[in-house]
């Protein structure tokens, strides 16, 4: 399992408003399966580095690569369609539409992307799979996601994130809103189940203590160069 | 999918969103309410007299003829003379002519001398004829038949007596002739319903001792000689005319018009009417004018809600497009809303309307003469809806065009 998923060479971005900061990224791959923490602290450019790779926004000049697609070479819309196929996401906490039902949260992607909801026969089922093995309760399935409690809320983006099994799962601090317990619960959860889907792992994070739960720990700023 | 979850999101702000689609209800209504009624007026006001070809009256414009001709408003300036009357009915194109003559009141309302042939040939909302709610028409020279409205206001039975006071607001009465109701006319929401209606003759028999305007002194005929007076009226007010031909209409409206013997005036109804209503149409314009701004201003209204929703749910446009939606899958989330809601407002704001039309419907139809039809939406009327609904998706574009752009800025770095 040596195939490359990521790939990135000669990567530059700053933001036009705010032209003073600078990112970058001179060579960074990840092979398929690998789970990567990436650790930073905020304000590091790690968030920026996830945006680029999950083609919400284009790079200056470079090359960001996943799997056989060369994202930047995509316009707007065909950006948007990849991720759609591609890319599961969780962010740090507030994942979930809080007026819509769980089990809707969870389909929600396959709304988006023909690729993942046609690996799946029975979505539903497949969704009540993984609330299951991710120890949601099941009458959460019907509930209002705001009713849910912080825990169980990112337990539920992780469903949503896997279902149709995106090759790429990014997490943007996905734990920071948990106390300790809970935390490691929501890693161990996760953890199984990306295994079991055979997804690769991109999680950022500014705790190092998190690093024994990974295959490769990346610093960000061993590999990026930054300019003022 | 996105029907739904659009529809879970609105009722998760079911507060604002019901406060705004109660308030462009409202607006929508008023505006519904004003066109109806206007609309109802017109109707009401065009078909006062129907079947009627040509009124003519002593030399005046065409709607101060009509105004106290058939809205018994103001007066006639002069009168017709017998002759002059009977020249034109004897023209080869009169079908039918029903003489009138005005001037006299009873406690404020007009009264009419005129033939038994007023029944029968006065018509109004298209065709409809004028009915007996009790009793009968006239038939002794001192009967009189009642309007409906008269009725209700002075509380009139069959078989009262009625005394006939001299001119509009004299306080000179005929009262040494008593009348006696014999009819009382059904509710037509027209001038007639307060109108007093009594016999040429009768006219004529009450004005046996006066000359200029005054009673004469000392002079009193007893009744019974007055009845067996010739009470052939010497002057008329006017003259409602039929004619056998409505090509003929023109040529005996000029011949009318060019009569040598005294100034006339022949009219069209129909176009008289015309003149008036858009004399008396400017106020209709006015509130029309009005719940158009009153639309406006709650769309506008609900553009700003919007507007003031996005900066609160950047977080949720983040999750959406984190989902794989794109940005025109946002813009298009937003138009669906504003679809929604203003969908919505039209539905409440039709049954608003209409059970403000059940309620208010008789209080209308007896205050003013107007009856409101209580029926489904015209095309004109439906397409107002259509026409509401594409301008709160075109205001509503400009909310929606924001959160396009935010949702391409934003992508997932978003500050809570």
């Amino acid at each position: 399992m040596d195939a490359k998923l990521i790939k990135i060479d000669s990567l530059n971005f700053h933001w036009k408003k705010n032209s003073d900061f600078q990112l970058s990224v001179p060579s960074l791959t990840i092979n398929e399966g690998e789970k990567i923490l990436l650790l930073g602290e905020s304000g590091s450019g790690k968030t920026t580095l996830l945006s680029l790779i999950c083609g919400f926004i284009s790079p200056l000049s470079g090359n960001i690569t996943l799997g056989n697609t060369s994202i930047n070479e995509l316009n707007a819309k065909n950006r948007d369609r990849f991720r759609a196929d591609n890319i599961g996401i969780i962010f740090q906490q507030f994942n979930l539409l809080p007026y819509a039902k769980v089990i809707d949260n969870i389909l929600l992607p396959l709304y988006f992307s023909k690729q993942r909801s046609s690996r799946l026969n029975n979505p539903y089922q497949t969704a009540l799979d993984l609330c299951n093995s991710l120890r949601l309760p099941e009458q959460t399935k019907n509930m209002k996601a705001s009713t849910l409690s912080v825990g169980q809320q990112q337990r539920v983006a992780v469903a949503r994130a896997l279902i149709g099994n995106p090759s790429l799962i990014i997490a943007d601090e996905p734990t920071s809103s948990l106390d300790m317990s809970a935390r490691k619960i929501f890693l161990d959860l996760m953890f199984s189940q990306i295994s079991e889907n055979q997804s690769t792992l991109l999680m950022v994070s500014h705790d190092p203590s998190l690093a024994d739960h990974f295959d490769r720990t990346i610093n960000i700023e061993d590999i990026i160069e930054r300019s003022h | 999918m996105l029907l739904r979850l659009t529809l879970h999101s609105l009722y998760a702000r079911w507060l604002t969103v019901s406060l705004t689609i109660f308030a462009i209800s409202l607006s929508l209504m008023l505006y519904l309410s004003v066109e109806k009624i206007r609309t109802s007026a017109y109707a009401s006001f065009t078909d006062t007299i129907s079947q009627t070809d040509l009124i003519v009256g002593s030399r005046t414009s065409s709607i101060q003829l009509l105004l106290y001709s058939v809205f018994r408003i103001g007066n006639a300036t002069n009168n017709i003379t017998w002759e002059s009357y009977e020249d034109i009915i004897s023209r080869e194109e009169v079908k039918w002519s029903v003489p009138i003559s005005l001037g006299d009141s009873h406690k404020g309302f007009r009264v009419m001398g005129t033939t038994d042939e007023y029944f029968t040939r006065y018509k109004y909302r298209g065709g409809q004829s004028l009915e007996i709610q009790n009793g009968e028409h006239l038939d002794d020279l001192y009967d009189v038949v009642l309007g409906a409205s008269v009725t209700e206001k002075l509380g009139y039975k069959i078989g009262d007596p009625l005394i006939i006071a001299h001119g509009l607001s004299s306080f000179s009465k005929h009262e040494d002739q008593p009348f006696k109701v014999s009819g009382i006319l059904k509710k037509t929401g027209t001038p007639v319903d307060n109108t007093v209606i009594v016999s040429l003759e009768a006219i004529e028999a009450i004005h046996v001792d006066w000359s200029s305007g005054a009673k004469t002194p000392g002079l009193e005929t007893p009744i019974e000689i007055i009845r067996q007076m010739d009470l052939t009226p010497k002057n008329i007010s006017g003259v409602l005319i039929g004619v056998n031909s409505k090509l003929q209409i023109f040529k005996l409206q000029r011949w009318v018009n060019e009569y040598s013997e005294e100034p006339l005036s022949a009219i069209l109804p129909g176009v008289a009417l015309q003149e008036l209503w858009r004399v008396v149409g400017v106020v209709e314009n006015v509130l029309i004018g009005i719940s158009i701004v009153v639309i406006f201003t709650t769309l506008i209204g609900m553009t700003a809600i919007i507007f003031s929703s996005l900066n609160e749910r950047r977080r949720e446009m983040a999750i959406w497009r984190a989902m794989g939606a794109t940005p025109t899958v946002i813009l298009g989330l937003l138009m669906l809303e504003a679809f929604i809601v203003s969908f919505l407002s039209s539905v409440i704001s039709t049954i608003f309307l209409f059970l403000l039309l059940i309620i208010l419907q008789p209080w209308i139809d007896q205050t003013y003469g107007i009856l409101i039809s209580i029926e489904m939406f015209s095309v004109d009327e439906l397409s107002v809806f259509v026409y509401f609904i594409l301008a709160a998706l075109l205001i509503s574009l400009l909310p929606a065009l924001r959160a396009y752009w935010l949702s391409i800025n934003d992508g997932m770095t978003i500050k809570i």
